[in-house]
């Protein structure tokens, strides 16, 4: 069904076509397809280097490809690049927040810059558990306090489909049921989320499948990989630093 | 629409350019001290002849700002590199010509208030005899900061992010402001002088050529070299 | 779309050698013949003949710097990496031309005006040209991204082709305005056939530089293709 879809079909939240990436003589991506419906979460694997998180810049826009289309919500990452970010919530290791700026002061630029001025910050704030710190500059924030802000920003934002690049690093136990409870929300709203992991349990119930980047392409566990764990793919663990599922 | 929340954020990036400067700790203090070290510098250099200074006081005073002012240009972009935020920035909705006036817009108010205290010190220092025309001296300035700013801002957004960043700002922008600097400084020189409004007149039309073409030109350009 | 902008993987078609052979035989016809047919100048003597390469040089500089600019203009529209590679080739020999004529002028200048630097209105601004050109090479070298290098090379070369008149302008008037005599160059006909031959042999001999320049350049980036390609078994995506 995914691979007959027309070309623009707005419901597909991302349709990838063959999207290859080369970093000067090297091909990190070699053509990778993915298509994720809107209402769908899919978790991607990889071993390190493997392409995930290039994969996931280039939805997000921050790259472009070498080769390849992708659509997202229909528009073109490439060329309709602006369109592509009215809908995209990239969430990645790097907070991207300005130190000399307090928490609230960070999330009313954001807000400001995604054009929701008068977006509901405290109300943001409160839901993250920084009501605390509200006025304190971002650089006394532990990696934790960190994430739970950009998190914030994305609650802000409320994109509709949500890219995540190891959203569960540095978060603890309640961070990472906040995230997901997030995840949850969109999800229910009719979002989409790409998510990239290498351990699945911090995940669990939130993904409907996953896919493996591996060798710069896409690989889906095939049904004797989920007949070990079961019929969902949640019930897999993988070890951390394992190849990915095989 | 579209174009006044670019506007917006236009706005909500030079507050936030001015904040996290003003709020920084070596900041705007740090730059502006160092205008006037080198103002002293020069003075040593040419002087003490009042005469002398008094004739080199414009070069100076010119060169003095573009040498500070270009530690300001990479700076605007530090403020991004540090916590990953320009990746974050670009993420954002919206044009990129934005971005560019919003911190154009900062560092042109940076750079005119480091101007101000230059042109204090330097009166002080090269004995300049204020002339009766001055509110007209400003506009000179103001043209000839435009340039400044307009290609500093826009080369500061490579130079910041390359593996030579404090040799390659200067390399590329020094040369190309040379038109800059030479109306500045004449048309500075022939005000300080006691007037030339010939001379200083088609300095002043090059100025406002230089600003309007490189305005245009870096607008148009800095999608192109913003890019992570 | 293709594997990479517009076949940089293909190797370049090859610059006949009989060009490069014309182009240095034409080039040393033109400066004998400029040579031996140029009478003495009134004022400058036998010097006078350093005419012969000291223009056509700034002339193949100027024509370089364009070269650089539409190719710069070309790659940002079409993103083809080969438009890349043909401006940093002309930005190259540009800045060997440039250099050239530096020095030609510093060679005419001494004997004439007595001094090796006078700041002379043309020579200062070539001056000015050659530092930009540095520039751009400087920038380019480090970048190491192939696209980040091109997109940026691109728009300083663009930026820095649009200063070019205004630089020549501006220290022209600044010579002016010190009132300090300008150098005549005005040209009697015996001299012109002369010189309109040798710019023809310099433009000839400075387009087979460009081109062998671009060619090293494009073999370059497509053997670095065809390994990797070899190396990880190709995209057949």
């Amino acid at each position: 069904m995914q691979s007959s879809a027309p070309l623009l079909s707005p419901d597909l939240a991302l349709d990838a076509r063959g999207v290859a990436r080369r970093f000067g003589a090297r091909w990190v991506l070699r053509g990778v397809n993915l298509q994720v419906r809107a209402g769908e979460m899919v978790g991607l694997l990889g071993h390190n280097g493997c392409g995930k998180s290039t994969f996931m810049r280039i939805v997000a826009t921050l790259l472009k490809a070498s080769a390849g289309d992708c659509f997202v919500y229909g528009s073109n990452v490439k060329t309709e690049g602006d369109s592509v970010r009215h809908h995209v919530g990239f969430f990645s290791h790097v907070p991207g927040l300005y130190d000399d700026l307090s928490a609230r002061e960070n999330l009313a630029f954001a807000a400001t810059m995604l054009g929701f001025p008068s977006a509901d910050i405290d109300a943001a704030l409160e839901r993250v558990g920084l009501t605390h710190v509200t006025h304190e500059h971002v650089r006394g924030f532990s990696a934790g306090m960190q994430r739970r802000l950009s998190l914030a920003r994305l609650i802000l934002q409320r994109p509709r489909l949500l890219l995540l690049d190891e959203p569960y690093n540095n978060l603890d136990v309640a961070g990472i049921a906040l995230m997901n409870g997030f995840i949850r929300e969109l999800n229910a709203a009719g979002g989409a989320a790409v998510v990239v992991l290498h351990d699945l349990v911090p995940a669990e119930g939130v993904l409907d499948r996953t896919v493996t980047i591996r060798e710069g392409r896409v690989h889906v566990p095939t049904a004797a990989d989920l007949a070990h764990g079961g019929a969902s793919p949640q019930a897999i663990t993988v070890p951390a630093g394992a190849a990915g599922i095989s | 629409m579209a174009f006044r929340d670019d506007l917006r954020r236009t706005r909500a990036i030079v507050w936030k350019d001015l904040t996290t400067e003003r709020r920084s700790k070596a900041g705007f203090n740090s730059v502006a001290s160092l205008g006037v070290t080198i103002l002293v510098l020069f003075g040593f250099a040419l002087g003490p002849d009042a005469q002398m200074l008094r004739d080199a006081a414009a070069g100076a005073l010119w060169l003095a700002v573009l040498f500070a002012g270009v530690l300001a240009f990479n700076r605007s972009y530090q403020v991004e590199l540090d916590g990953g935020a320009l990746e974050a920035l670009l993420l954002y909705p919206g044009s990129r010509w934005a971005i560019f006036a919003g911190k154009l817009i900062a560092n042109l108010i940076f750079v005119t208030l480091m101007l101000v205290i230059v042109v204090a010190v330097g009166i002080v220092l090269f004995q300049v005899r204020i002339p009766a025309q001055w509110p007209a001296l400003l506009g000179i300035m103001m043209l000839g900061v435009v340039g400044i700013v307009s290609l500093g801002t826009f080369y500061a957004a490579m130079s910041s992010r390359s593996r030579a960043r404090e040799v390659l700002l200067p390399l590329l922008l020094y040369p190309m402001l040379i038109p800059v600097l030479l109306a500045a400084m004449e048309a500075t020189k022939a005000f300080l002088g006691g007037d030339l409004l010939n001379a200083s007149g088609a300095w002043v039309q090059m100025l406002a050529l230089f600003d309007v073409i490189f305005l245009v030109a870096t607008f148009l350009a800095f999608e192109y070299v913003i890019e992570v | 779309m293709s594997i990479a902008p517009n076949n940089s993987f293909d190797p370049p078609r090859p610059a006949p050698a009989a060009l490069g052979w014309l182009a240095f035989l034409f080039f040393i016809f033109t400066q004998v013949y400029a040579v031996v047919t140029s009478p003495a100048d009134a004022m400058m003597g036998h010097l006078q003949k350093m005419m012969y390469v000291h223009v056509p040089a700034a002339e193949v500089t100027f024509a370089a710097f364009g070269v650089v600019l539409l190719a710069s203009l070309h790659f940002l529209w079409k993103e083809d990496e080969r438009a890349d590679l043909l401006a940093a080739s002309a930005a190259e020999v540009g800045s060997l031309f440039c250099g050239l004529t530096l020095v030609l002028g510093m060679l005419w200048g001494r004997p004439t005006w007595g001094v090796w630097w006078s700041w002379d209105a043309r020579l200062t601004s070539t001056l000015v040209l050659f530092l930009i050109f540095v520039g751009y090479l400087s920038l380019r070298s480090f970048v190491e991204d192939p696209h980040r290098r091109g997109q940026w090379s691109a728009a300083v070369g663009i930026l820095g082709a649009i200063n070019v008149p205004i630089v020549f302008m501006s220290v022209k008037w600044w010579r002016t305005l010190h009132q300090l005599p300008s150098n005549p160059r005005s040209l009697s006909p015996e001299y012109l056939r002369g010189l309109l031959l040798n710019l023809a042999a310099f433009t000839l001999l400075a387009a087979w530089f460009i081109w062998r320049r671009y060619e090293a350049a494009r073999y370059e980036r497509s053997a670095e293709h065809a390994s990797q390609a070899a190396a990880l078994g190709g995209y057949d995506g």
